[in-house]
């Protein structure tokens, strides 16, 4: 890395780690479908596009990924688990939808009914 | 899939489902030779012989979703309609290598993409991926190593979105250096 780039990357060490020392309770897990039939969907866009709403709006979430469950043609799909939640799932998803799920769903708990397609316990 | 990188992301969706806990991701762009190469590399549990003859035939599969497996046979297609081909080599319990060539200057080859993003969303998911991407234009080279950048990281994740994002944003600015400055979309998909 460059000296720029290394310095910035450890002032932004300080910042993140100052918000985990802070951090409590369960997290809300956002996990992205990365089969090959979701990366053909899109599922690439929609996970850099949750990276940098969590990253601007300040939201501590884990985001993690799965392959193919077998809802290929509803790809992009995105689920949301809140602790002690159902696990909603949401299917074709756009980078636009995006803002939407997360300043609705991850951070107010209210899930986004029309892009649901699956709910689970 | 429009985007090499896509593919990228693809094959190394494979390899994390072959267990592997090392990749190097490897691109090479030969303008003089009209060559674009790409490679990669895992330390997954690899394939028998018989196994590997067979791969590139979509209802090769060891999904148990469905009954095609089309990463491979895609990417082997996008090779062949680009004057290129692709190749596999393995061996069980040790890894597999593949390699994907195409003309670089052919009207069919897809464009490289967003590699970037390809990159942030590999270590997304695989946080704890040796992961090494090297990428060489006419013989100039740039090296990303994701255990330089978690070792700087200390105990803060590297994949923490705003980690993630600052990364994206680097490794940017590297691949447009790269690819001779310019800074114009085009040029970066190229
Ligand atoms: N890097 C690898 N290491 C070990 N086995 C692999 C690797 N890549 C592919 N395979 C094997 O080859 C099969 C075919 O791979 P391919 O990517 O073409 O389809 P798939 O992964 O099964 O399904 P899809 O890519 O459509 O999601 C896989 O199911 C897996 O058994
Ligand atoms: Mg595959």
């Amino acid at each position: 890395m460059t000296l720029k780039s290394l310095d910035d990357l450890r002032r932004l060490r300080e910042e993140v780690q100052k918000e985990i020392e802070t951090r409590q309770g369960a997290e809300v897990q956002i996990i992205v479908g990365m089969g090959t039939c979701g990366i053909a969907a899109g599922a690439r866009e929609v996970m850099t596009a949750i990276l940098e709403e969590l990253a601007r709006r300040n939201i501590k979430a884990t985001v993690l990924q799965t392959g193919c469950i077998g809802m290929c043609e509803k790809e992009p799909l995105v689920d949301v688990v809140r602790p002690g939640e159902k696990r909603i799932t949401y299917g074709h998803v756009t980078p636009r939808d995006v803002p939407r799920i997360i300043g609705e769903h991850v951070v107010n708990g209210r899930i986004v009914e029309d892009l649901v397609v699956g709910r689970a316990n | 899939m429009e985007e090499l990188a896509l593919h990228i992301l693809d094959l190394v969706q494979n390899a994390l489902a072959a267990g592997a806990t090392e990749v190097v991701i490897e691109i090479k762009e030969d303008t003089a030779g009209d060559r674009l190469v790409i490679t990669i590399t895992d330390n997954g549990c690899g394939m028998d012989q018989e196994f590997v003859r067979r791969v590139l035939d979509p209802f090769t599969t060891t999904r148990t979703t469905r009954r095609v497996g089309l990463g491979l046979s895609l990417l082997a297609m996008a090779a062949r309609q680009a004057g290129g081909d692709l190749q596999v080599a393995s061996e069980k319990g040790k890894g597999t290598t593949v390699t994907a060539t195409f003309r670089l200057q052919h009207w069919d080859r897809p464009p490289l993409g967003d590699v970037p993003a390809t990159l942030v969303t590999v270590l997304a998911g695989a946080p704890k991926l040796d992961l090494t991407y090297r990428h060489t234009v006419d013989g100039r080279t740039f090296t990303f190593r994701a255990w330089e950048v978690q070792r700087e990281l200390g105990g803060v994740p590297i994949n923490d979105p705003k980690v993630l994002t600052f990364l994206k944003r680097y490794l940017e600015e590297e691949l447009t250096s790269l690819h001779g400055g310019g800074g114009d979309d085009a040029e970066k998909l190229r």
